[in-house]
């Protein structure tokens, strides 16, 4: 499956995107999710400047990213797709069923989350959104590198939150 | 009120990575060049550069940071829009500190010209084919 991952990082492309995920991956292709990144230039040559020669991004709104996902799993390169935020995964997997599994790779603290991993931290809606999702049949786990152990998304809610 | 220098630079690397290699310099050079140390840890892009704008506020023209394609160097690169004279030097290594530390003159200088001679400092040896 060339489409390898569906991942929710609020770093958007970063040191364990580009080389933790992305020398074991093999990844060739990043697809940046992502309406403000879409619509501006500028933050576009910024993260282009963070990939190596041979990683492509292709940076999409949300609704272009619907539009294109048949093609992006029907590249036979090597592919994450990135989005900063549940809200965007969300809408991707409402639309497109053909998504599975999404991995929580980076949601970090900002006001109103409560801590549920060092990377991850959620606020009251972005675990009812991540609970709709699992019950329309996504399979979420956290998990920020490779070799780390993914945790589900029940184990990962089940805990004893910290502000 | 403190009476140490002000920092005329800002390490800025991924977990320990800035507070190591400045400590690193520091076992060499003394306090000379007053870094200032910044982590990513914890921290999305938006905290980075909060963290980062402190520092600039307070004077500082010049950021170090380690991978190039980490969040740390987007979080830098970013303010470059709103702070056009700050220098971002990406790939620190030791060297780079260490000619940074002991340089003269306008900061952004120094970084530029640290970062010529630290490209040279990257050497390989032994070994057979």
């Amino acid at each position: 499956m060339p489409l390898d991952l569906h991942r929710i990082d609020d770093r958007l492309i970063h040191g364990q995107v580009v080389v933790g995920w992305g020398q074991p991956l093999e990844l060739r292709v990043i697809v940046l999710v992502d309406d403000e990144v879409a619509g501006s230039e500028w933050e576009q040559d910024l993260y282009r400047m963070g990939v190596p020669p041979d990683m492509t991004v292709v940076f999409c709104s949300a609704a272009d990213a619907i539009a294109r996902h048949a093609e992006f799993v029907r590249d036979p390169r090597h592919a994450m797709l990135l989005t900063g935020d549940i809200e965007t995964m969300a809408r991707l997997c409402a639309a497109l069923p053909a998504i599975r599994r999404v991995n929580l790779g980076g949601i970090h603290h900002r006001p109103g989350r409560h801590q549920r991993l060092r990377y991850v931290f959620l606020s009251d809606a972005e675990e009812e959104a991540l609970r709709a999702l699992a019950a329309r049949g996504v399979e979420i786990t956290a998990q920020d590198l490779p070799a780390a152990r993914p945790v589900p998304l029940g184990e990962l809610l089940a805990g004893t939150r910290s502000s | 009120m403190s009476d140490a220098p002000a920092p005329r630079a800002v390490v800025l690397g991924h977990a320990g990575f800035a507070a190591g290699i400045v400590s690193a310099a520091r076992a060499i050079a003394g306090d000379v060049a007053a870094f200032a140390v910044v982590s990513n840890e914890g921290l999305d892009t938006a905290g980075i550069e909060a963290v980062l704008t402190t520092h600039l506020a307070q004077g500082v023209t010049v950021v170090f940071t380690d991978l190039p394609a980490g969040s740390t160097t987007m979080a830098a690169r970013r303010l470059q829009r709103t702070y056009p004279a700050l220098v971002v030097v990406t790939g620190t290594n030791l060297p780079l500190l260490l000619d940074f530390a002991f340089a003269d003159g306008d900061p952004a200088d120094a970084a530029r010209a640290a970062a010529d001679r630290a490209r040279q400092a990257v050497l390989v040896s032994g070994g057979t084919r």
